[in-house]
């Protein structure tokens, strides 16, 4: 774990809503001037990584890690910000004596959470976040903080995730059984795709995968940043018999489509946390659901917090109440922020 | 307990009866015995223990976690198995995994105050999935939507025999099967179907729909009777064994305790349950009251008497009689019935006709009495043996004609594997009259087949098209009297419903016609259908 900057827990004389706290636009910064992740367009931004609830367009300064920045001018152009501010890993930025540091978050390529630091008090924002390896992203590091900000998309005991490979082995095995049939899985297309791909890839899946155009630019992206996805080919061309036995990646959103009409009978899967739900896979009318997740499940949050062991706990979004019962009952001082405007289905 | 929980989840999924049957036998070849009898058991509702209430797995939960955070996980799951198989707290350095085999067999042998340790010490070994699987076994019911048949189909596909073939030789095995997987390996002979008591795979008939089918056929080779409208049944006597078997072979002693008493001979009968009253044959939902149970209270057997009407005799004093011709088969049954006393065995009379158009006009317009509320006709081919399965020429059914209603279209739901992209399960309705002037449509039914491709895709497009709301996976289409898409409606009876707004509930409904060009105003009312009904149920006593 990295060691905070000054003495951890130091008797404060500062309180930690001096140095950030919930405004409509997001979590605030008054001493350093600056917002992390802000839903609306603000002078100065600090992200943590590249989906749209975060990285939003129009902010006046963009600082984030540089692939996050790549993925912010795929998404919206390279104009998305008067000027967007590059920050590695580790480095540090100074403004009226703040300093932000960008370390890995594990969530999706270039994920970050942002460690603010001023005057002896060390806040970590955890953005979105999750424990287990991802061929895709640097993976999380711990830092000792007076204030850790966590996520809870998945804060509520239900959410257990599977290991990876197990849902990956599922379809596999699915597509062995079923090889008239193509397997149409449905992942987001920062982040999910890709490790889904990757997933495939390492355990020994050397086919062709077929993808939707809608993640042809992120899929090069990522391996322009070094993964390696194999070889992909777009859902496009051929007849149905072509893609018999095919696995083919596609946006959530193209399942219920007409486009997915080219395929034969296909199994519809989708990789996502909710499909630890039965009735949410129902819902959707999801045949194969693959519990596969950016975020954090129930014991990663809860092994997170006590790993950090931070004096302060504030939620923000997801499902705040039960991580915020737990820490009571595991004399975690802890506030919900209750901030609007992520959304929390995504994943 | 791995992979039967793998089987169960994806079976709670998939919609499609092929793949159903895929993931069943794929799982029977690769699971090893006895876990993989224990499942064909668990499936086909053949294992007996003592079930477990689901209240002490809530209060075991419970006593492990703090209620509060259970209490939101509960109510956000909605379901207790579920919920509790992914909040279970797991201590460290948990026993190894428990198979299928050694539940099954655990619980079968254990007295009442052993069954919830078990239970906790196997949830505590096992991951999520195992222990969803593990509640589902012990609660009782697995619900993955997967038929005694379907499963029995699936060990027959996995041994390459013909599920008929698996059907005789059934009810002489117990689980976890041995024998009967070790014949369908190929490793050994079939087991011997003659166990006392035995199901006899049942005899169906082709339909006969076609004018110029009737046409090659000779009236002279065939006999003629009433296709009775309740549940075919064959109810054996053999050897002091008694039981009553659907035609897919499902054991329905337990709920017919009146009709296993009454069963004083010795062989196996091939009829029609019905509930009789005075010799009349009372409405199909009288016969509803009494399916689908594990046991009866004296008040049911007393307000729905159940009867049989017989149609063939299989076996009389241990011959078997399946080879012989119809003819012979009908004389022998004649006699046997006419030995019989009780009056809860009656007899299918046959019908006099000299030709097809005579045969016809009796299928148009029935007698006054039972013959009203008969689906239709059977003919049976006088030389006919008793063949397993549903072979092509001996025996027909001739159906009546379906009734159709023009209903409005009012929502669509997405479909299931290939038809997963398009809104393919249709509900529609009828007006009713709410106040003088004043109409309303209400859902009278829900259909989902009897249009082509082609035609779905039309469907799929208005639904797009009129979508006026969404939940979930349903769309609600515009349908009011200045618009709407109206719907030919056939169906093969009515029945009173508490459980539709309506009040009635369809037989079978499926889409006959597609009305693009009629007004939704013109499309009919609940008085039509309820008129129907009576008319319906005109025919029948009660």
């Amino acid at each position: 774990m990295r060691a905070p900057a000054g003495p951890p827990k130091l008797a404060r004389v500062i309180k930690p809503e001096s140095l950030l706290r919930p405004r409509p636009d997001g979590l605030y910064c008054p001493p350093g001037d600056f917002y992390i992740d802000p839903v609306r367009p603000v002078a100065r931004a600090v992200i943590t990584h590249g989906h749209a609830d975060h990285a939003r367009a129009g902010h006046g300064v963009a600082v984030a890690t540089p692939p996050t920045l790549a993925i912010m001018a795929a998404r919206y152009g390279d104009d998305f910000a008067g000027r967007a501010q590059p920050l590695a890993y580790g480095e540090t930025l100074s403004r009226d004596g703040v300093e932000v540091t960008l370390v890995p978050a594990g969530h999706v390529l270039g994920s970050a959470q942002a460690v603010v630091r001023w005057k002896g008090l060390a806040i970590v924002v955890s953005g979105d976040y999750k424990r287990r390896r991802d061929p895709t992203c640097a993976p999380f590091e711990p830092v000792a903080c007076d204030v850790f900000v966590s996520e809870a998309t998945f804060g509520l005991p239900v959410f257990r995730h599977p290991p990876d490979q197990d849902e990956i082995a599922r379809l596999l095995k699915s597509v062995a059984q079923f090889p008239e049939r193509s397997h149409l899985v449905g992942a987001y297309a920062l982040g999910k795709a890709q490790r889904v791909i990757a997933l495939l890839r390492e355990a020994g899946y050397d086919r062709p995968i077929h993808v939707h155009g809608a993640l042809e630019r992120l899929n090069g992206l990522y391996r322009a940043h070094g993964i390696d996805l194999g070889p992909l080919v777009p859902a496009m061309a051929g007849g149905k018999a072509d893609f018999a036995g095919a696995v083919i990646l596609a946006p959530p959103s193209a399942l219920a489509d007409r486009w997915s009409r080219r395929f034969p009978d296909p199994v519809d899967a989708f990789a996502s946390g909710w499909m630890r739900i039965r009735a949410r896979a129902r819902q959707r009318g999801v045949e194969l659901p693959l519990i596969i997740s950016d975020h954090a499940d129930w014991d990663e949050l809860t092994a997170t917090v006590q790993e950090i062991a931070p004096g302060e706990l504030w939620i923000t979004h997801g499902r705040e109440e039960a991580l915020e019962r737990w820490a009571a009952l595991n004399g975690v001082p802890a506030r919900a922020l209750r901030l609007v405007g992520y959304d929390d289905e995504e994943d | 307990m791995r992979a039967f929980a793998e089987l169960l989840d994806r079976l709670s999924l998939t919609a499609s009866r092929n793949a159903k049957l895929t993931l069943v036998r794929d799982y029977l070849r690769e699971t090893p015995d006895p876990d993989r009898g224990w499942a064909l058991a668990a499936l086909t509702g053949g294992l007996a223990f003592r079930a477990a209430k689901p209240a002490f797995i809530r209060r075991a939960v419970e006593a492990r976690m703090d209620p509060v955070l259970f209490a939101w996980s509960y109510d956000y799951v909605g379901d207790l198995a579920e919920t509790v198989s992914l909040v279970w707290p797991a201590p460290p350095g948990a026993n190894r995994e428990p198979g299928l085999a050694e539940v099954v067999e655990a619980l079968r042998g254990a007295g009442r105050g052993e069954v919830q340790h078990l239970i906790e010490g196997w949830l505590d070994a096992l991951p999520p999935d195992g222990r969803w699987a593990l509640l589902k076994l012990v609660t009782g019911g697995l619900r993955v939507g997967v038929s005694a048949r379907l499963a029995k189909q699936a060990a027959a596909e996995h041994g390459g025999v013909t599920v008929e073939a698996l059907e005789e030789v059934w009810h002489g095995q117990a689980p976890p099967y041995g024998d009967l997987f070790a014949w369908l390996d190929g490793d050994a002979d079939r087991p011997t179907p003659d166990a006392a008591g035995r199901f006899r795979p049942a005899m169906l008939a082709q339909p006969l729909d076609d004018e110029a089918d009737r046409s090659r056929l000779d009236p002279a080779d065939y006999a003629a009777e009433w296709k009775w409208d309740g549940v075919r049944v064959q109810a054996v006597s053999e050897g002091g064994v008694r039981r009553l078997y659907s035609r897919t072979g499902d054991d329905l002693s337990a709920a017919f305790p009146d009709l296993i008493e009454a069963l004083e001979f010795d062989g196996a009968l091939d009829g029609e349950l019905l509930v009789l009253r005075d010799g009349r044959v009372a409405p199909f939902g009288d016969l509803q009251q009494r399916l689908n149970r594990k046991s009866v209270d004296a008040r049911l057997l007393a307000a729905f008497p159940a009867a049989i009407r017989a149609y063939d005799l299989l076996a009389e004093d241990g011959e078997d009689l399946r080879a012989l011709p119809f003819a012979e088969r009908r004389r022998r049954l004649e006699a046997f019935v006419g030995r019989l006393t009780g009056g809860r065995i009656d007899l299918s009379p046959l019908l006099a006709f000299d030709g097809w158009p005579a045969l016809a006009a009796l299928r148009a317009a029935p007698p006054p009495g039972d013959p009203q509320a008969a689906e239709g006709l059977m003919l049976k081919r006088w030389d006919s043996v008793y063949e397993a399965g549903r072979p092509k020429g001996p025996w027909f059914k001739w159906k009546r004609d379906p009734s159709v209603v023009d209903a409005v279209l009012m929502y669509a739901q997405r479909g299931h594997g290939r038809r997963s992209s398009y809104y393919s399960d249709y509900t529609f309705g009828v007006w009713r009259e709410d106040a003088p002037g004043e109409r309303s449509l209400t859902p009278v039914g829900k259909a989902y087949f009897g249009f082509t491709d082609e035609e779905l895709k039309q469907l799929d497009k208005f639904v797009r098209d009129h979508t006026v709301e969404r939940f979930g996976p349903v769309r609600a289409v515009r349908a009011d009297r200045d618009f709407g898409l109206v719907l030919e409606v056939a169906f093969e009876g009515l029945q009173r419903s508490t459980r539709h707004k309506s009040g009635l509930a369809m037989r079978f409904p499926r889409i006959s016609r597609i009305r693009w060009d009629k007004p939704a105003r013109d499309a009919d009312t609940l008085t039509t259908l309820e008129r129907m009904l009576a008319t319906m149920e005109g025919g029948r006593g009660g």
